[in-house]
């Protein structure tokens, strides 16, 4: 099949990028969304002219490297899926096909479709764990944990950190981030000790980077690759809030941004 | 190179807890002034860099991903391994000790592999306090399930993401020394090389993958955790990104290599399905637990699966291997695999394929319970192939997948440069020649939590360290070398790009050196490797510069490093005359054709010496001693 791409070009931060037409002739409906631009990138080598740049390592839908947006979609039109995931057979010939990278200030753009993620580890970095020592933890079935329980909170552990919800987020927000993490830990038994403390400190750090505030749109919960729900962010909500005002929880020493 | 490999007296199941008692520490005071620079931050990586800086000490962690939390250890889908005996059918230390031995082919070191079971409990331990949500059964407690080359349930697992969640709480743990100020993280920068002075290994030098500056950096001692080289195939189940190049680096700097011909071509993969394809896809082991393995049992059979009855179907690996089935070993079943392919009794297109078949155990047990099990797999699975595996069985193939060989490391895990440690899937130690299914996740974390940590300390307590810093002028040379690398590499400007090189390289090896190989068939690979090598480093075309964001650079310089350990590899399946494990020698088999090890001579570890890209790499030996082990030959049947 044939295919016009319409991809986003931009050398570095300070480039102010456009748009690049691309012709790609004989694409075979097995392809990965990524072999089919491995195979416009070896055209482009074979032209002398740069690769189009793109983050991408596991291909297996788990790392979370890979990520763009095509045709407005995150990840493309396939539920559940990342980029990686997607196969050309979901695409027609003659199609037109339109990849940019993720828009967010958060996420400043690299180069072409790689931006810069490194708003997540910071959160993260700043309550996203239960404080356990190497060596320290009780035997792994002294907590019985029921099953219901546990896969809840698996639902939540499942996230990739791709960034597709703040990507498609209308406020790029990172709730469903934050919100799958804190659920995540706040759900399990041993996450109770530092339950608002966390809360508390990964809000704070998320309000310190550049995302905006949540709106319930939920067209983060419709592009995850993972299916994650929004009640992770009623999750967070409420903890945050219980932390606040129970006084439970003690700031991260930042001053919080109003 | 001198070969010591320091294991402890006593016997077998008191070695660790002897060594423990007498290591010498480092107090907490002068672990303040100690930095260590980890390289890599999957499992064995993020687990040590996390740990140490619990201790006390300063760590500087890499890795070439945009976060810590990317690394490849995340795709592990299958589970971990531990001796719990949660199950109560009988296993214990000694059992899961001895099954990895026997899975190795008795080729790995006896009181390695002996720690390897003994920690393996502590580690559940520690990844379920961190929050690791391991499935559990209705009254709460942790289930099992069962892997290849073992009869009791002793696999932790988390739905098919067993990786990614014991990953996710290694990089929890490192966050946490971040934000307590220990740990340092560096993503998207790649270590292109070692810095040695006198003797010890003592910084490393590092590309920043955006802006292209090189840096070094300077420690205590240097631990990497960079995982394996099956991405020398080209072709494999590893990440795009994986790459041999920082073992590779200190192994020209010094760093024995060892076994480098013991890869793993993992039984259950989607075959491939163009010659434009960037990878191949695993699908866990545990999906064996449930799924049938079959062929037709003519060649030639067009019949659509669910047309052929059962009496005209070769459930092979049920035949020939009757106490363990479909749960045989990987090397068995892939060597298995591609026997009945090339009776012709191949499936799909293409016809490098068998099935992989649940149609028996949706009928026993319901289509739910085996979407409870394995729904994100066979959803994989589907989007992949097209295919849904709920009603026509899975075609799966082998594929390069894990290297058992690695760095030569002492029971220290110190490799032959003191100070520099290799944890993990980076270096030989615990595997031997093939490895067990959830045995990965184990040795990483292993390496990372419980070993590291303490061996380190004797290195730290009893080296004197001199005061270095950048401008040392190993540092600058070593420095200065990168950068003549880069640019010549940026220099060629010929015709063929980074891929097509790569491809060629990992067909060959395939071919030569994947799963079975012969005396003809590697000395012949060996000097087209040294022909592709040289026309590499005369046609490849590297686009960009230098000083910029530059994937093609990145993967140029890895695929250089490819080309000289695809020659160490050929040249270690030529001298190991035997089959043993993943490694088979076309001339050395039994009768049934099962791999015929030779025990008078190569029950050893070849450690290879580095003498330079174009000269015969020196051969060292440590031979294997078996204390408790009794040598057998090894059976599933």
């Amino acid at each position: 099949m044939r295919l016009t791409l319409h991809v986003w070009r931009q050398s570095n931060a300070r480039d102010k990028g456009g748009f690049k037409t691309y012709e790609l002739e004989d694409v075979n409906t097995h392809m990965s969304f990524l072999e089919m631009l491995d195979v416009l990138n070896q055209d482009l080598i074979g032209r002398g002219e740069d690769p189009v740049a793109f983050d991408h390592d596991c291909r297996e839908g788990i790392c979370g490297s890979c990520g763009f947006v095509i045709n407005g979609v995150a990840h493309g039109d396939q539920p559940g899926s990342t980029v990686c995931q997607l196969h050309m057979r979901h695409f027609s010939d003659g199609d037109e096909v339109t990849i940019e990278p993720w828009r967010a200030k958060a996420f400043p753009v690299v180069r072409d479709l790689v931006v810069d993620r490194s708003a997540f580890d910071r959160i993260l970095t700043a309550g996203g764990f239960i404080t356990v020592r190497t060596g320290s933890a009780p035997d792994a079935n002294a907590i019985p944990i029921a099953t219901e329980t546990l896969e809840h909170a698996m639902d939540f552990a499942e996230c990739i950190g791709c960034g597709a919800c703040v990507a498609s987020c209308p406020n790029s927000a990172a709730m469903l981030f934050v919100g799958a993490k804190i659920a995540h830990l706040g759900i399990l038994p041993q996450g109770q000790s530092e339950r608002h403390q966390r809360a508390l400190a990964m809000v704070e750090a998320m309000e310190n980077e550049a995302f905006g505030a949540c709106t319930n749109f939920r067209a983060c919960e419709a592009v995850c690759p993972k299916e994650i729900s929004i009640a992770g962010i009623a999750r967070m909500n409420k903890d945050y809030r219980k932390a606040l005002f129970s006084g439970v929880g003690f700031s991260s020493g930042k001053k919080r941004k109003r | 190179m001198k070969l010591d490999a320091r294991i402890p007296s006593g016997p077998l199941a008191e070695k660790w807890m002897n060594l423990r008692d007498h290591l010498k520490l480092v107090s907490p005071a002068n672990k303040r002034k100690r930095s260590i620079i980890v390289v890599g931050t999957g499992l064995a990586g993020g687990a040590a860099a996390a740990s140490l800086g619990e201790l006390g000490y300063r760590v500087k962690a890499f890795c070439y991903q945009d976060s810590a939390r990317r690394a490849h250890s995340i795709a592990a889908q299958g589970g971990i391994n531990a001796s719990k005996n949660y199950q109560n059918d009988g296993d214990s230390d000694f059992r899961l000790f001895y099954d990895t031995v026997k899975g190795g082919d008795f080729r790995s070191r006896e009181a390695n592999v002996y720690r390897l079971a003994e920690v393996s409990g502590a580690i559940i331990d520690q990844c379920v306090a961190q929050g690791i949500p391991f499935a559990r059964e209705y009254g709460g407690y942790l289930a099992n399930r069962s892997f290849g080359g073992a009869q009791v349930s002793r696999t932790f697992y988390a739905r098919g993401q067993t990786g990614q969640q014991l990953l996710l709480g290694a990089y929890s743990a490192l966050n946490a020394q971040v934000a307590a100020g220990t740990v340092e993280v560096h993503p998207r920068t790649e270590m292109l090389d070692l810095v040695v002075i006198d003797g010890r290994a003592r910084g490393i030098v590092t590309r920043d993958m955006v802006d292209g500056s090189l840096e070094c950096h300077v420690a205590d001692a240097v631990l990497l955790c960079t995982g394996g080289y099956s991405n020398v195939y080209f072709l494999s189940t590893n990440a795009k990104g994986c790459n041999v190049t920082a073992a590779w680096r200190a192994h020209r700097r010094g760093a024995g290599f060892a076994n480098p011909c013991y890869t793993q071509i993992h039984p259950t993969c989607i075959p491939q399905s163009g010659e434009y394809q960037s990878k191949l896809t695993l699908m866990s082991e545990s999906l064996r637990n449930d799924g049938r393995v079959w062929v037709p049992l003519k060649g030639g059979d067009e019949r659509a699966p669910g047309d052929i009855p059962e009496a005209e179907r070769d459930y092979y690996l049920e035949r020939l291997y009757p106490a363990f089935g479909n749960l045989a070993p990987r090397d068995i079943s892939s060597r298995a695999a591609k026997r009945a392919c090339d009776e012709g009794r191949g499936v799909g297109p293409g016809k490098r394929g068998v099935y992989l078949d649940f149609e028996e155990s949706i009928g026993r047990l319901g289509e739910d319970v085996i979407r409870t099990r394995y729904g994100n797999l066979f959803d994989m699975y589907e989007r992949i192939t097209g295919e849904n595996p709920y009603k026509v069985p899975m075609r799966i193939y082998p594929a390069p997948h894990y290297s058992m060989g690695g760095l030569w490391v002492d029971y220290y895990l110190m490799s032959t440069i003191p100070g520099l440690f290799v944890l993990g899937e980076a270096n030989f130690s615990d595997h031997g020649a093939n490895r067990l299914g959830a045995s990965a996740l184990m040795q990483g974390l292993a390496d990372g939590y419980f070993v590291a940590p303490y061996t380190l300390g004797e290195y730290l307590a009893g080296a004197k360290l001199d005061e270095v810093d950048t401008s040392h002028e190993s540092c600058r040379q070593t420095v200065n070398e990168v950068n003549e690398r880069t640019a010549k590499l940026l220099a060629v400007k010929g015709s063929r790009s980074v891929d097509s090189f790569h491809r060629e390289l990992g067909l060959l090896m395939l071919d030569r050196c994947g799963m079975s190989r012969t005396a003809d068939g590697l000395t012949d690979a060996i000097a087209k490797i040294r022909d592709l090598r040289e026309a590499y480093w005369n046609d490849v075309t590297v686009p960009g510069e230098g000083a910029e964001f530059n994937q093609e650079l990145e993967k140029a310089g890895r695929v250089a490093d490819h080309f000289e350990l695809a020659e160490l590899m050929c040249r270690d399946a030529l001298e190991r005359e035997e089959s043993c494990g993943g490694h088979f020698r076309e001339e050395y088999q039994t009768d049934e054709g099962e791999a015929l090890r030779n025990d008078d001579d190569f029950c050893h570890v070849t450690v290879w010496e580095y003498n330079g890209a174009d000269k015969v790499p020196t051969a060292h030996r440590e031979p294997l001693e078996f204390e408790t082990v009794q040598l057998a030959q090894r059976s599933y049947k």
